[in-house]
């Protein structure tokens, strides 16, 4: 392979990672709301919200691609695909990483948070100073793995036009005959990725230290 | 006659249909230990978690210093709930110690003790950290403030949490089941400090299996039995011989656990 065309394929790699690190950002924000409607006692918020993830968990990624690909331009929506793209893993790891959230928050031991309420803090800082902190780092492994399996679900919108790792790998294939090579290398480069991201977890929880009971 | 620290007034308390405190009255003297005892499931927990006001009564009225604790007579026999701002007013001079310690483990001892006082007490951290650091010493742990509640064992975390409940002065301190979940070796340490603080005058309410401690540091001795209390008095009158038969045979229980048959 010639260093241009492996120059090629970084670059896409770069894009697979740019695409994923957004998409998971942008669905743990949204996650994050959803898990507080799915857990507010509020029915008005807590079903949409199972809704929301019934719905994005039971129907396939490609599907969900594909529909919001074809129905922005129907709702007069014009964007580049790169868009729709994000959109389509933003609103599916939403839905799974609400529920990593719920659990997490669910987990955090009530006794921790009655001793808060016995010192006077206000349910606003028992949530900012002690139940979220907890709660982010029992889910951070949770967390972890759903960043991998969005880095390799991301190969899928190349279905919608957009060329990541996946679709750079399959168009130098095509005009090279040399399928093997570039499915390897990206298999390769993709390997790598998630090495770096599961690595790059575990130094994080070793850092956020947590007590053997949390 | 100076106010009680705590007054416990006809207090009853159901979870769903079950009732488990069935008319609690109780007055603590400020400045004295009390110490609950009881067998498992008669309540004693539930009472204390009623005066953490950690659970709501379903009748009756508590008091902190005369002061009404979460609901106040209304004077027609009925009762009326306070303000939040009310409760967190009152409940302020209370401090609590739990069995499972629930030292919060993502921050340092010294963190643990000094939270409320820079989160709550709006404290600056230099003052917060001198304030944590004179309680950590007087529970014996000055050496231990950077480490985490997982570095800790059993007997030091529990003195963590006594120091987390000290440094924000409380006038009375609630313990529940303190040395409960320790090893046998790890409770005298705890036990010790308690000692202290009780020779020290602060008001101490201790639920507790401890009937060596109820009976050596205890001022007044309460027991309960399925949700009432069965017994209140100075320890040496609770334990002097002939014992009240349900109390003789909760310590016949305690004792057959323990060394009693090796003896």
């Amino acid at each position: 392979m010639s260093m241009r065309l492996f120059e090629l394929m970084l670059w896409a790699a770069g894009k697979t990672v740019l695409l994923s690190a957004v998409s998971i950002m942008i669905g743990l924000a949204i996650g994050l709301m959803i898990c507080a409607a799915k857990l507010s006692p509020n029915k008005l918020l807590s079903i949409p919200a199972t809704l929301y993830v019934s719905l994005f968990r039971g129907v396939p990624l490609l599907v969900q691609l594909l529909l919001i690909y074809n129905l922005l331009p129907v709702l007069g929506i014009m964007v580049p695909s790169v868009v729709a793209a994000v959109a389509g893993l933003s609103l599916c790891t939403a839905a799974y990483q609400a529920e990593n959230l719920r659990g997490g928050f669910q987990s955090v031991p009530r006794g921790l948070l009655e001793a808060a309420d016995m010192v006077g803090m206000s349910p606003w800082k028992q949530l900012t100073r002690i139940r979220a902190p907890i709660a982010f780092r029992l889910t951070l492994p949770a967390l972890v793995n759903e960043a991998i399996l969005i880095l390799k679900a991301s190969s899928l919108v190349s279905v919608v036009g957009v060329i990541e790792l996946t679709r750079m790998a399959q168009n130098l294939s095509a005009s090279s005959f040399r399928p093997l090579l570039f499915y390897s290398v990206a298999g390769a480069m993709y390997l790598v990725i998630c090495w770096v991201v599961a690595g790059g977890g575990s130094l994080a929880e070793r850092m956020l230290k947590t007590g053997s009971r949390a | 006659m100076t106010r009680p620290a705590v007054t416990v007034r006809d207090v009853h308390k159901s979870f769903g249909k079950t009732e488990v405190l069935k008319g609690i009255d109780l007055a603590v003297p400020s400045g004295s230990t009390t110490c609950i005892l009881g067998p498992s499931g008669s309540g004693k927990s539930t009472l204390l978690r009623c005066i953490a006001f950690l659970e709501e009564t379903t009748s009756g009225i508590i008091e902190i210093h005369g002061e009404p604790l979460g609901f106040a007579d209304t004077g027609d026999g009925g009762r009326t709930r306070l303000p939040s701002s009310e409760i967190r007013k009152v409940r302020a001079r209370i401090g609590m110690v739990f069995q499972q310690f629930n030292l919060w483990p993502h921050m340092t001892a010294l963190g643990n003790v000094t939270e409320a006082l820079v989160t709550v007490r709006k404290m600056k951290r230099k003052d917060a950290n001198e304030i944590g650091e004179a309680q950590l010493a007087r529970v014996g742990l000055s050496d231990r403030g950077h480490h985490y509640p997982a570095e800790l064992s059993g007997g030091q975390q529990q003195r963590v949490a006594i120091a987390r409940a000290l440094a924000l002065e409380p006038d009375i301190l609630l313990f529940d089941e303190p040395t409960s979940s320790l090893d046998p070796e790890l409770t005298g340490e705890v036990l010790n400090v308690m000692r202290e603080l009780a020779g020290g005058g602060m008001t101490m309410i201790v639920v507790s299996h401890e009937i060596g401690f109820a009976a050596s540091v205890g001022d007044k001795i309460v027991f309960l039995d399925e949700g009432k209390l069965l017994l209140d008095g100075p320890p040496s009158e609770i334990f002097a011989t002939p014992r009240h038969p349900r109390l003789q045979q909760f310590m016949e229980t305690y004792l057959d656990r323990g060394a009693a048959t090796l003896l």
